[in-house]
């Protein structure tokens, strides 16, 4: 049974594989996982494979977000099939990769203080100072809680003798431990009942001792607040840094969200201005100050530096923490863990060679063809070669750009990557991380594991488990970019008592954010998601109508005469500001400005949206067909809205702006209709009626051809119609009181006056020919038509009121 | 020249902004420092309107930095530094005193053994930095003035005269985002561009060389000498790590070793490092920008 399927697995001599052993057969702690495979048999693998692929898709896990026509969200790859590792192996790896964080702590303290090592000889000095991570006006700064490394990453691989080596360290803001846990999170619905049965550790509270370690020096009398800082939603895990956020229950912001006053770096909230007293950054070294780093950045926060100066915030990680990324610092690591923890180095780098040094620039030129070069400092304009893949005349070019400034190269010995098992489907079609053709069973895949180490009050700790990434084909390059895939990482607890909760979910039950932690922002594009998507389903709907009475050559020209007034654009038009694909796109935006208060469905629900309604603009498609589909969509949002979002502060001001927009709207348009005096033709009502939603509700409650008192009833005051002035209004008070509970002060009444206006109608007058109707059906309009401007008036002292903490325009000056 | 000279310096710089600036951050080099041979007299800094914080310090080079913000509405910023300094013109050593520098160049790369203060303290100043790139067109363009065995001060002072001939200096023509490969192609700039070309060479073979940032007397000496370059605004030269010389100022721009006619404010690894004045502004819309320099010798 199990054989069948490990025909296809073939082992490789020059290589360590992580299922056989040297005689071909199972490892024992792999033997339980293999079993349990059998006995469910091939097509429950199967099944599982494709169960994996759907949750990426559902849960949105992309590498590359933003959702747009050019479909730039790329899912992220996932391999079911888990990476095993004995509570032995673990044990050497977790003191391996703890004492590499410390010693990349203290090389960081070095480097931005005494600078001993750099003057003793025992690193080169041009590794940091030719290092554009190197930033001079952080050195000589005591980081608050004394640490500089806060998160570190360590890329590791085993060669062929089933040793583990350092291939890269990560120590400015390493990626990846998002999606390990929601690879976690994935593989164990996949595999539901084997985590426990295995005994497999878990990951959860490695991300509660993260928020833990960032809060720890938070004063006791303020009440802490950490953010995530992303670069934005074009980043390209940019999911991750959403993911972080609500894993962590921290707000996500982005540069601008930030504002440093005095000494001290605040937050800008619905509710003000809040101190920030710790910060994850996912946002480069260079790029987190324009005041003293690089000039052209609007990603930063001005005078982030003084802050970080006073010791009154703490930055995961230091700003300058990304010099230690270089492969040239790990030639000279074992002197370095000599001079600085006095102890040996445990887990090694792979031999490194910095061409810096007379003897190694020798070596390297006599060995190119063996040995990988690398650059020095990230901002080369150099890509990592293989030497035994130039051409006579390329190895001759190379030797001498080496020769030329030798400083600024590394060689490092190529490892023969351990191989493990990824799963294949049948003719290798869909299969998650497969090669071609071919029967399903398993594959042999070259293997990285990306292992984490977080500072905490008791010293490092590292994640048990991590991010384990194999070649897209045979190939020994492991990168997602390249196309790899990724794998989950099991570790097998010693005992039972060892696992902490096996469940991930439960375990990192996020702590929620206070309310007034909601970024200004977020706050705003909240607002106007609120507004953009009612503004869109408005004009859908007013569209419909419209194109539904067209041939009624009567009716036809009242109707344009209308809604002509204000919004009569062509359907597909793009260059229209007024038109319809103009609001998605704005949609579009405001929500991925919105994104991380978006669930996965919600999110995917929009991206949808757009693009089938490009779509059928390409397609020309027919405008009444796009429309209903286009509508559709629409109400699904509102489901979103009402069923799918923490009822927040931020999410009362989205209601906000659905309610303020659906009630200028249809204000306007009646206003529009009976401003003449005229009385409207009963087709003219129903297809006010149609706009309104309500013809249904009208003909099961009036059981008769439409009237203008009772049309006006329904559309404008009855309170039980959600789609009536009156429940827009009284929705929008309720908001406004919550709003006022929550942030103080007393709720706005700015629609107050207009609206006691329109409640003191009288509906008896408005239907008849006689001047006394006329004059009441021009005065409803006049009415009506203030109440619009009120609704206006009222969206306006909001902005000024929560987001006017926002900046318009940021700028650098020199002089 | 030689002997000491006392100088009396008044930089305004001012800014009219289109609309009100909420919120700023400002960065100034403006208080000159002290070297081996200027002596800082007096400085003061004087601010119109006062800021909400005011921080003097002295950053990672050993220069004086000021840092400001505003958190009230202006439309107006008026900074004026004043000082006063006394300038000694270093002693005339020997050029062949200097080192050979090829010697020098391996002098400051790694060894595995430790370094001397001074000679570590040159090794910041030999890298690639954001203004001064490490290239081979500028290794190339330095070859015949590095010629094998030779002192490296006459090298230097070589490749001084040579950038002052190939190069026009021509006011308006480069900025501050003009990059040193832009400005090395064009043949043309300004005194930044001058030293930020001059480091690229000198770092491109390996040598220490820093960017430093002052001003120059602004009324010539009696006599038959023209007034120098550059000498309305704020200047840049160069200087170039000398062993056994110690630090060498020249100034490529008026193509002369820096004697007691030049006053040092900053320096550092490139203009980036020393800008006079540095801000981030939140509104404003479009601003005008006035700076005057007097430089008065008593």
């Amino acid at each position: 049974m199990i054989d069948a399927r490990l025909e296809s697995y073939l082992s490789d001599t020059r290589r360590y594989d992580e299922l056989l052993n040297s005689s071909g057969d199972v490892r024992a702690h792999w033997r339980p996982l293999i079993d349990a495979l059998a006995s469910d048999g091939a097509d429950a693998v199967r099944r599982g494979v494709e169960l994996a692929r759907r949750l990426i898709v559902e849960n949105g896990v992309t590498y590359n977000v933003y959702a747009d026509a050019q479909g730039r969200d790329r899912p992220w790859v996932l391999d079911p099939l888990p990476i095993l590792l004995t509570a032995a192996e673990w044990r050497e790896i977790e003191l391996g990769v703890t004492q590499r964080a410390q010693l990349f702590d203290a090389l960081l303290a070095d480097v931005y203080g005494p600078q001993q090592l750099l003057a003793d000889g025992t690193v080169p000095a041009e590794l940091p100072f030719g290092h554009p991570n190197f930033l001079w006006p952080c050195h000589g700064i005591t980081p608050a809680g004394g640490k500089r490394l806060h998160v570190y990453a360590v890329d590791i691989s085993r060669s062929a003798d089933g040793r583990w080596w350092a291939l890269a360290d990560r120590t400015q803001t390493p990626s990846g431990p998002g999606y390990a846990l929601e690879n976690r999170h994935i593989v164990s619905r996949v595999f539901p009942d084997l985590l426990a049965d295995l005994g497999v550790r878990s990951l959860g509270s490695f991300f509660v001792a993260l928020r833990d370690d960032l809060l720890r020096h938070a004063p006791a009398a303020e009440a802490p607040l950490a953010v995530v800082l992303t670069p934005g939603a074009f980043n390209e895990t940019y999911f991750e840094h959403a993911y972080l956020a609500r894993q962590l229950g921290l707000p996500l912001v982005e540069g601008h969200d930030l504002t440093v006053r005095g000494d001290t770096l605040y937050l800008k909230t619905l509710g003000g201005l809040r101190r920030v007293h710790a910060m994850l950054r996912r946002l480069d070294d260079d790029f987190c100050d324009p005041v003293e780093l690089r000039a052209d950045s609007a990603l930063g926060v001005p005078g982030l530096i003084s802050v970080v100066r006073a010791g009154r915030v703490v930055l995961a990680n230091a700003l300058g923490s990304g010099v230690l990324e270089s492969a040239a610092w790990m030639g000279f690591m074992p002197a370095a863990a000599e001079r600085l923890l006095g102890e040996k180095l445990r887990l090694p780098s792979v031999a490194t060679w910095w061409c810096g040094e007379q003897l190694a620039l020798d070596y390297v030129l006599d060995n190119l063809e063996r040995l990988v070069i690398k650059p020095t400092y990230p901002n080369q304009n150099f890509a990592t070669v293989f030497g035994r893949d130039l051409k006579p005349q390329a190895r001759a070019d190379l030797a001498s750009r080496l020769r030329a400034r030798p400083y600024a190269y590394v060689a490092q010995e190529r490892l023969a990557f351990s191989q493990a098992p990824v799963w294949r489907s049948a003719g290798g079609s869909g299969s998650t991380a497969g090669g071609k053709g071919g029967a399903q069973g398993f594959s042999a895949r070259a293997l990285g594991i990306r292992v984490y180490a977080i500072a905490t009050a008791g010293g490092y700790r590292v994640m048990p488990g991590g991010l384990a990434r194999i070649a897209a084909d045979a190939a020994d390059i492991v990168s997602m970019q390249r196309g790899g895939g990724s794998k989950d990482v099991w570790v097998l607890a010693p005992d039972r008592r060892s696992i902490d909760e096996v469940n991930v979910a439960s375990a990192a039950a996020p702590v929620h954010a206070r309310h007034d932690d909601l970024p200004s922002r977020l706050a705003e594009n909240l607002f106007w998601l609120g507004r953009y998507s009612e503004r869109c389903e408005d004009k859908a709907r007013l569209l419909r109508a419209t194109l539904e009475v067209r041939p009624n050559a009567v009716l036809w020209p009242q109707v344009q005469g209308t809604c002509g007034q204000f919004v009569a654009p062509a359907l597909f038009d793009e260059v229209n500001p007024l038109a319809l694909s103009t609001d998605l796109e704005r949609l579009g935006s405001c929500a991925s400005q919105a994104r991380s208060r978006l669930s996965a469905e919600n999110w995917r629900a929009i991206s949808v949206l757009q693009r089938e309604f490009q779509d059928a603009a390409r397609a020309k498609r027919d405008p009444r067909e796009t429309l209903d589909v286009l509508l559709l969509s629409l109400a699904g949002l509102a489901g979103f809205a009402l069923d799918d979002m923490t009822q927040d502060d931020g999410w009362q001001l989205m209601m906000v702006g659905r309610r303020l927009e659906r009630l200028q709207f249809l204000a306007e348009l009646l206003s529009q209709r009976l401003r003449s005096g005229e009385t409207p033709m009963q087709s003219e009502l129903e297809w006010l009626l149609d706009i309104g939603d309500s013809t249904i509700t009208y003909r099961t409650r009036y059981l008769a051809v439409p009237r203008l008192g009772s049309t006006i009833d329904l559309l404008v005051f009855d309170r039980t119609n959600p789609r009536a002035l009156a429940f827009q209004w009284h929705a929008i008070e309720n908001s406004l009181v919550r709003i006022a509970a929550s942030l103080g002060g007393a709720p706005d009444d700015t629609l107050d006056e207009a609206v006691a206006l329109v409640e003191e109608m009288q509906l008896s007058a408005v239907e008849g020919e006689g001047e006394g109707s006329i004059r009441a059906r021009q005065e409803l309009a006049e009415t009506l038509s203030g109440l619009s401007t009120a609704a206006g008036r009222l969206s306006d002292r909001l902005s000024l009121k929560h987001f006017s903490l926002i900046d318009e325009s940021v700028r650098t000056v020199a002089a | 020249m030689n002997g000491v000279v006392r100088y009396r310096m008044r930089h305004q710089t001012v800014y009219h902004y289109g609309g009100d600036v909420a919120h700023s951050h400002q960065l100034l080099h403006l208080a000159p420092r002290n070297s081996p041979s200027q002596v800082c007299l007096s400085r003061r800094i004087s601010l119109d309107p006062q800021p909400s914080t005011l921080r003097e310090d002295v950053d990672a080079f050993g220069n004086f930095v000021t840092r400001l913000e505003y958190d009230l509405p202006h439309d107006r910023l008026e900074v004026l530094a004043e000082s006063s300094v006394a300038v000694s013109a270093p002693t005339d050593a020997a050029q062949s005193e200097s080192a050979a520098w090829e010697e020098v160049r391996d002098s400051l790369c790694y060894s595995g053994r430790s370094m001397s203060a001074e000679f570590f303290e040159a090794c910041r100043f030999r890298m690639e930095s954001t203004y001064v790139r490490v290239k081979q067109t500028f290794s190339d363009y330095a070859e015949d003035c590095l010629v094998p065995g030779r002192p490296l001060l006459p090298a230097a002072q070589a490749l001084m005269h040579k950038l002052h001939r190939d190069f026009t200096y021509a006011p308006g023509t480069t900025n501050i985002r003009t990059s040193v490969i832009e400005a090395f192609t064009a043949r043309r700039g300004v005194c930044q561009d001058f030293a930020h070309i001059m480091l690229a060479c000198l770092r491109s073979r390996g040598l220490a060389a820093r960017y430093v940032s002052g001003y120059l007397r602004t009324t010539p000496p009696p006599g038959p000498e023209a007034g120098l370059l550059g000498a309305d605004a704020s200047h840049a030269w160069v200087s170039v790590f000398c062993p056994p010389l110690g630090w060498v100022d020249l100034d490529p721009t008026n193509d002369m070793r820096v004697g007691n006619e030049h006053i040092v404010v900053a320096w550092g690894r490139d203009f980036g490092d020393v800008s006079p004045l540095r801000g981030v502004i939140v509104g404003g819309g479009r601003h005008r920008l006035t700076v005057r320099v007097s430089v008065q010798a008593e």
